[in-house]
């Protein structure tokens, strides 16, 4: 078992001739995810990844021509939004947006018109997803992983990975692991990620990381006190961050006395999860709360 | 990005919103003749991004173009919680007979532009939020059909403006409205909004901060930048398409990814060091961008040590490793280099960081230390 993703998901992927879209597809074609279609208007009829996926002019063609069930979206910024509403209107019910630099208030409509349609998006400005040994989209390098117990939900990107490295190095192998997205409007929050793993019966343990900005930590730490008996860690990124100034993420941000690392630290320490002052440590934290 | 005062009131003002006009005075003598031409008594207002201008000092009523002139005088060059006072805002003094807070920002719980509005302005909103958050109203805007009649009724009413001031009222909320969505504002604030002793509405302070993400389709608002009020540094950096944020340790930090940069400095700290630098490289940063970065750390002086820490996913760890190796060889001053590369292409980067004999580090805690140790001048 896992979430959202996996060896069925039938992966379409919008801007697969750019260069990161290119890049990327290959890499997930390595791992074993389905690519079943891309699309980039003006080049329908094509073949991209030496001739292995066929690409078409609009996302609904490439549903009809190849039962796409997911997009992966490397639309530079300014088009992403469009890209994201014609995934949906199509029908495409699962939405990953790697893009980033999206003006927020582009995200502020894309978000309400996805909700109503029921679309579920990861992103945007985020890293993808892997489920381990199955199928991994967007940018997470596939082997950084080994399967096992442990899901993952990140705020971050790279530092996902360093996440990952050590549960990996540590012997800790993952079911799912998830990159919500740093910016200030993403489709998944915390909690809806963690609903997923909590509910999914070969996640044994769960690992989150966090960073600085807004309350979605405290908010998830809620969740966590009421919901999760599953074992926790977590990281929060940000401690040393200076308030008042915008930590590369449009969402990593200290105001006043909110968003601050300790703020999130106790308030996940106060729902049981054991925080980490290192990447490094989370897998000892997660033996000693008997996961194996 | 932050707006000054008078670069806030610039753009309310094309959208109608009615403001208390007034000049830029860069030096005392200008200060005198904007008053002069204004007649009667004047506010003489420092102009810096950051708040409480007030407590300072840098907020003045001048009676005549002498105190004016005096005024100036006093608050130019002022420091004002970090920031010099270069420029000042010369405007009519108004007498208040009361004043609201009306603010609109990018709300990300609700997803939305929500309007903020107190009846108790002229404060900072964090200390009414504290004292009575009872006297704030929250209010979610529709998220795709905008700002509609009964939402400006719904604020008008809870501020209680009073009804002959109600059609002004409405026109300030569609100007902040249409302001901040045709700008891509973060945050639009007027505060205070006042009412005037003659009766009039008038705003006598705006602030407006903009989404560094929209800036891409209003090129013309990218000249509204303080570049004065910036680390010279952080300027180069952006124009590299670098994020940076300058500190004051010693350990200079390259790092991909805004979490990892963070973490990356958190870890100098648990070391026992001190970050010279938030510095992000950003994703699929090439030789150029890696040359650039080094400079950009290299020109703090108080840098000891540099540590390098790429993950690579989009971006590639050889190509990292090419452009630390190029750049060394350009660079003004040699220091100890800790260079830490996993992900993508890292058994490729490997031998290049062997050949060019960099301190290299397996771990990132390993890595951190070594920097530490570095800065220090132990052998890392």
């Amino acid at each position: 078992m896992s979430i959202l993703i996996t060896s069925a998901t039938r992966l379409l992927v919008q801007g697969i001739t750019g260069r990161e879209g290119e890049f990327h597809s290959r890499a997930m074609l390595a791992y074993g995810t389905d690519v079943v279609a891309g699309v980039t208007p003006g080049k329908g009829g094509q073949r991209a990844l030496d001739d292995r996926v066929p690409v078409f002019n609009t996302v609904a063609e490439a549903i009809a021509e190849t039962g796409a069930n997911a997009s992966c979206i490397f639309v530079p910024a300014p088009f992403a939004p469009d890209a994201m509403l014609e995934a949906a209107s199509a029908g495409i019910p699962l939405i990953f947006c790697i893009t980033e630099g999206i003006p927020a208030l582009d995200m502020v409509r894309v978000y309400h018109v996805l909700r109503e349609a029921g679309v579920r998006l990861i992103g945007p400005n985020c890293p993808g997803a892997t489920t381990v040994g199955e199928a991994k989209v967007g940018i997470i390098p596939g082997n950084i992983h080994r399967s096992g117990p442990v899901g993952l939900v990140s705020r971050s990107g790279t530092l996902t990975y360093e996440v990952v490295q050590a549960l990996t190095d540590a012997g800790l192998g993952q079911t799912t692991c998830v990159g919500i997205g740093g910016d200030p409007i993403v489709g998944s929050s915390f909690i809806e990620i963690l609903e997923l793993l909590n509910r999914d019966p070969a996640t044994e343990a769960i690992v989150m990381i966090g960073e600085i900005g807004g309350d979605e930590e405290e908010k998830a730490a809620a969740f966590i006190a009421r919901e999760v008996r599953k074992p926790m860690a977590a990281f929060i990124a940000g401690r040393t961050a200076p308030p008042g100034r915008r930590m590369g993420h449009a969402g990593a941000i200290i105001s006043g006395d909110a968003g601050t690392a300790e703020s999130k630290r106790s308030a996940l320490e106060a729902a049981g999860v054991h925080v980490a002052d290192s990447p490094s440590h989370i897998p000892r934290l997660l033996r000693e709360a008997g996961v194996r | 990005m932050k707006l000054q005062e008078y670069r806030s009131k610039e753009i309310l003002a094309r959208y109608g919103v009615p403001l208390q006009a007034g000049q830029i005075a860069l030096t005392p003598g200008q200060a005198r003749a904007a008053a002069r031409e204004m007649g009667g008594r004047v506010v003489v207002k420092a102009q810096v991004l950051a708040g409480g201008r007030g407590k300072a000092g840098g907020v003045r009523v001048a009676a005549d173009p002498d105190e004016a002139e005096k005024h100036a005088r006093q608050i130019l060059g002022m420091q004002i919680k970090g920031s010099t006072v270069r420029t000042l805002l010369v405007a009519p003094a108004v007498e208040i007979a009361h004043e609201y807070y009306l603010a609109m920002i990018l709300d990300r719980a609700a997803k939305a532009i929500t309007v903020i509005a107190s009846a108790e302005g002229g404060v900072e909103i964090e200390e009414t939020a504290k004292t009575g958050p009872e006297a704030i109203l929250r209010l979610p805007l529709h998220p795709l059909i905008g700002l509609q009649e009964h939402e400006v009724r719904r604020v008008g009413y809870f501020l209680g403006i009073p009804s002959e001031l109600r059609k002004e009222f409405a026109s300030v909320m569609r100007g902040l409205y249409r302001a901040f969505v045709e700008s891509d504002a973060d945050l639009a604030e007027i505060n205070p909004l006042a009412v005037t002793a003659g009766g009039a509405l008038l705003a006598l302070d705006a602030k407006i901060v903009l989404d560094e993400s929209g800036l891409y389709r209003h090129p013309e608002l990218e000249g509204l930048r303080d570049l004065a009020e910036e680390e010279p540094s952080e300027i180069a950096a952006r124009e590299a398409g670098i994020n940076f944020i300058k500190l004051d340790g010693t350990i200079g930090c390259m790092v991909n990814g805004a979490g990892l940069a963070m973490t990356t400095m958190d870890l100098v700290k648990l070391a026992g060091g001190e970050p010279a630098n938030f510095l992000d490289i950003g994703g699929g940063a090439k030789a150029e961008r890696v040359a650039a970065a080094f400079h950009i750390i290299l020109d703090d002086p108080n840098v000891k040590a540099i540590l390098v820490n790429i993950f690579g996913g989009i971006t590639r760890g050889d190509e990292v490793a090419h452009g630390i190796v190029e750049a060394r060889a350009s660079l003004s001053r040699q220091i100890p280099m800790v260079v830490r590369i996993v992900g993508t292409n890292a058994e490729a980067a490997q031998p290049i960081l062997a050949q060019a004999k960099l301190i290299t580090a397996d771990s990132l805690d390993d890595a951190a230390a070594r920097a530490v140790a570095a800065a220090a001048g132990s052998p890392a």
